[in-house]
């Protein structure tokens, strides 16, 4: 039997404000532990929270970047639950008036894992039910005979993006979160690295029969530490799911916990195990009117990726592929338009970052804010290119020398004696050398075998030790030959 | 007279005249607290070290605020850094503040000095003191009487010459009705004049911070000093703070006063309603018109009350629990059991009864015939006292239906405990502001009057309660200890 798979996330994002949520203290990862904590944020008695608007003026240009409705007015509530690292036992978070409504996300092609990608056809868009904004809670350590927790993180904003269930594979949900993740990163509203716990992701997935109408029994897996981890615990489940559907196994309504160690899923809790966590307005905090700042924020949204790719392709006459490629990694595109504003050959440029520098970066575990060779550097080396003064071989050599020295090109060049003699004078002398030396080859061309010429140019070249000019040493041949 | 026997404005004034010292007055009290506080219990801690320590340094300098030196005593759930607040529950038995509240920074800038901890019920919740975990207080007039509560530490200490004035909180009466059994003055302010913040939270949408004292004018000297908008507390009012006193100056001629039909029922202790419609009388003879109001949803009040204080509260207590300070039960199996442990040796039965009342309401399935139609009711609630305000400038009631209970007599139904608020609880769910006064006395025990005023209508009901206090001597009666 064939299956169906369901995938609906929610996505958990760390907001880069300068203080917590709703106190004074620094929002910063790494501090020693319960070094960054207040009355507040430790939930002494009689304590209040007040809300940081910068919070809530990041989660407003969140839903403004993914095409949400924005709540003119909305509220806090109280989620009550107990567990240690929550210092209330209630956190305030937000349940039936979210600060953002609907909306979507289109994943980006090059968003797609690079095995994937040949198998994308149409795009496809992610609808999203809301997003709303909340504290954290702190980090508990299980030592051999206690636990201890740390409230660092204890009241950092964190903003919850649900979709709805859109998603029909691992490989979709990997490209929904790289291009959200992509998309935060425009904003500045996150660093979103899921190894550090910025950005969480809980997946809801449930198996069907393909043509069965209802949807499967609904199944939480929480845990993973990567989107690539999402892949891979997607992947482990709808086979679990499937392979359990096709032995005739009811599934259970359950949470379970992806361990990436062993690449399987375990139960957590189930639906009998299920909070009650009796939300009710938070009598704190006052609701929100967001009309009084959001016009500010609109004009605070930037160019977003599919727009800055346009972009590219329209003003840089830029291919699809190498526009999506260095629109999917925001330092890129910063680094291909410094590039590119120094140079009048962006297609150059763009084939150079694509195809060489990625595959460099990627070798030497790099960022491209990390990369050796600037962007200024890059835009000379393909201008020595174009104009003629080095080949395209002596080019992949002086990249590669840039690369790991971090020198300028024309420095490399001239270390190297590599700079291409374009003078006609020095190019002829070399071709009537050759000619001299080779007048069988030149009887040859002479006879009809115009193939043979390119004999010529080769001893031209090795003559030359590789300076000549390849394209003139061929038009100062053909003009001696008079062919 | 003696030191003890002082107002506040009388203490602030003999201090800027060098009549006497900070350190005579607070010397004066702990010698008073040292005779009668064996008896009346109204402290659960006396900081007499610190307070004369204070008072020598505020001798040697020069005069900065308006309560220069003047002692204050203050409910046991307001933080003031360094000084215990223990919400007289034995889950915060050890705890020490760590922080200082608004409020109380506010009395430290104005120069006021800090005698104590005055006892309460749990968490305050209760209207008698009788459920504080260490001791119940007496009523100063009657030992064998309660004080009220939940503030009635506060208010059996101001009655019985202990401190001239205290502060205490009010979620459903709990600064009026003790301040009316005591024979004190009590006023709460309308939700938002006084921030919250530091004030131990039982029920965040209905408590208020307020003064108890022995006088009117001493209430509008310290509401001077507490109100105004506080960043740290965003449910606090922008509106401006005006020299509360400057109300006193004017009389009652041609003020509406109403008088709710519903407030004057059966049950009540006719001697109280005939001391309160006295009241009434002295005040239209002094030129005020007395007009006959209605509010209609006043029955709903206390079923209303309960479902959304408890709700709060449920979720305002669920912090105690054993993991980062207060009480912390021995040897428990897991989290699960650490939790359930502390929590069931640390809270009282009252608070316990509580929590289990608010958890409930807010259950799935719950949610919408209590917590939902509670909130209806009180939009209804809210929308009785804005209609009332529109016939007249203040409400005048009883505080309480009776004079103070006797100690235990009421401890075994919690629903007549329950009805000792009947007449206090709208005021909190309406969000506005009330005070209570001595009109007089019923079986040798004080009777309160209650003025209660439209939102931000403090100065409205300081000129009638002034009024009243002026033509009459009740509130210079003292208990005899």
């Amino acid at each position: 039997m064939n299956y169906e798979t369901t995938i609906g996330l929610e996505v958990h994002v760390q907001l880069k404000t300068k203080t917590k949520m709703f106190c004074g203290c620094v929002n910063q990862y790494g501090g020693a532990p319960n070094a960054q904590v207040c009355p507040v944020c430790l939930g002494m008695p009689g304590v209040l929270p007040a809300p940081n608007e910068q919070a809530v003026r990041m989660t407003a240009l969140t839903g403004l970047m993914l095409d949400c409705k924005i709540s003119p007015h909305c509220k806090f509530d109280r989620k009550n639950y107990f567990y240690a690292d929550m210092p209330k036992n209630y956190q305030i978070s937000q349940y039936d008036k979210p600060l953002c409504l609907e909306g979507g996300v289109e994943l980006m092609k090059e968003c797609y894992p690079k095995d994937a990608q040949k198998d994308v056809s149409a795009s496809k868009t992610v609808r999203l039910t809301r997003i709303h904004l909340e504290e954290d809670v702190g980090k508990s350590f299980h030592f051999e005979d206690s636990t201890g927790v740390d409230f660092n993180r204890a009241g950092t904003p964190l903003m919850e993006i649900v979709t709805e269930p859109d998603i029909g594979s691992p490989e979709e949900a990997f490209a929904f979160l790289s291009t959200l993740r992509n998309i935060l990163l425009y904003g500045n509203v996150s660093d979103a690295d899921m190894e550090k716990g910025q950005m969480r992701c809980d997946c809801n997935i449930s198996v069907r029969p393909v043509g069965q109408k209802e949807y499967g029994t609904k199944i939480e897996i929480k845990n993973m530490n990567s989107i690539s981890g999402v892949r891979r615990a997607l992947a482990y489940e709808i086979q679990r799911q499937q392979t359990a559907l096709a032995k005739g196994e009811k599934m259970r309504q359950e949470t379970r916990r992806w361990d990436d160690a062993t690449g399987t899923t375990f139960v957590m809790r189930t639906k009998e195990m299920a909070h009650d966590y009796r939300y009710f307005p938070e009598p704190d905090l006052m609701p929100i009117d967001t009309t009084v700042w959001l016009d500010e924020v609109r004009k605070g949204v930037p160019e977003l990726p599919s727009v800055r790719k346009k972009r590219l392709m329209q003003e840089r006459g830029l291919t699809e592929y190498n526009a999506g490629v260095i629109v999917a990694d925001l330092e890129l595109g910063h680094y291909f338009e410094a590039a590119a504003s120094q140079s009048k050959d962006a297609n150059g440029i763009a084939n150079l970052i694509v195809n060489d520098l990625l595959r460099d970066l990627g070798a030497a575990a790099k960022s491209v804010t990390e990369s050796p060779i600037k962007p200024a550097d890059l835009a000379a080396l393909v201008e020595l290119t174009d104009a003629g003064k080095i080949n395209s071989k002596q080019a992949k050599e002086v990249f590669a020398e840039m690369f790991q020295t971090g020198k300028k090109p024309m420095a490399i060049v001239e270390e190297k004696g590599m700079s291409q003699v374009s003078d006609s004078g020095a190019i002829e002398k070399f071709c009537e050398e050759v000619m001299g030396q080779n007048a069988k080859i030149v009887a040859d061309v002479k006879g009809g075998n115009a193939k043979a010429i390119g004999a010529l140019v080769g001893q031209v070249m090795k003559l030359s030790k590789g300076k000549a000019n390849p394209a003139m040493v061929n038009e100062v041949l053909k003009q001696k030959l008079s062919v | 007279m003696s030191l003890h026997a002082l107002t506040v404005a009388e203490a602030a004034d003999g201090l800027r005249q060098k009549k006497f010292s900070s350190l005579e007055l607070v010397q004066s009290l702990v010698d008073r607290m040292q005779k009668v506080d064996p008896r009346v219990k109204a402290f659960l801690s006396i900081d007499a070290e610190g307070a004369l320590a204070e008072a020598k340094k505020k001798d040697a300098s020069p005069p900065q605020g308006p309560l220069h030196g003047v002692p204050i005593a203050l409910k046991d759930n307001l933080n003031a850094t360094g000084q215990p607040c223990t919400c007289a529950s034995q889950i915060l038995k050890n705890f020490v503040s760590v922080y200082d509240a608004t409020a109380v920074r506010k009395l430290r800038e104005a120069g006021a000095v800090f005698l104590g901890r005055t006892n309460m019920d749990e968490f305050a919740m209760g209207s008698s003191t009788e459920n504080s975990s260490f001791h119940p207080t007496h009523n100063p007039w009657d030992l064998e009487r309660i004080p009220g509560g939940s503030s009635g530490g506060s208010a059996a200490a101001v009655a019985a010459d202990e401190c001239f004035a205290a502060l205490g909180s009010d979620t459903g009466g709990s600064i009026r009705q003790p301040a009316s059994v005591s024979g004190c003055v009590g006023l709460k302010p309308t939700y938002g004049r006084v921030s919250r913040f530091g004030l131990v939270a039982f029920a965040s949408s209905l408590d208020q911070i307020g003064p108890i004292t022995k006088n009117v004018r001493d209430a509008a000297l310290l509401l001077n000093v507490l109100c105004g908008q506080d960043p740290m507390d965003t449910t606090s009012l922008p509106s401006p703070v005006p020299d509360f006193t400057q109300a006193l100056k004017q009389d009652v001629r041609g003020m509406r006063l109403g008088l709710p039909k519903e407030y004057f029922v059966e049950g009540m202790d006719p001697e109280v309603e005939k001391l309160v419609r006295a009241a009434v009388a002295e005040l239209e003879k002094q030129g005020a018109k007395i007009v006959e109001i209605s509010l209609p949803h006043t029955e709903q009040a206390v079923a209303t009350y309960y479902v959304i204080a408890t709700a709060e509260a449920s979720a305002n207590l669920a912090r105690f629990d054993g993991v980062r300070y207060g009480f912390r039960a021995e040897n428990p199996h897991d989290l699960i059991d650490l939790y359930g442990k502390s929590r069931a040796q640390g809270f009282g039965t009252e608070v316990k009864r509580r929590i289990i009342l608010g958890t409930y309401v807010l259950s799935s399935g719950y949610y919408d015939a209590y917590y939902l139609r509670a909130q209806k009711a009180r939009t209804l609630i809210r929308r009785d006292f804005e209609n009332a305000f529109k016939e007249c400038d203040a409400i005048m009631t009883p505080t309480s239906p009776t004079v103070a209970f006797k100690i235990g007599e009421k401890t075994s139904s919690p629903l007549q405990m329950y009805l000792a608020d009947i007449f206090t609880i709208a005021a909190n769910l309406a969000g506005i502001c009330g005070i209570s006064l001595p009109c007089g006395f019923a079986q040798k025990m004080p009777v309160g009057l209650q003025i209660l005023g439209p939102s931000l209508g403090e100065e409205s009901i300081l000129r009638v309660a002034n009024a009243y206090e002026q033509a009459t001597a009740w509130h210079k009666e003292r208990p005899n200890l």
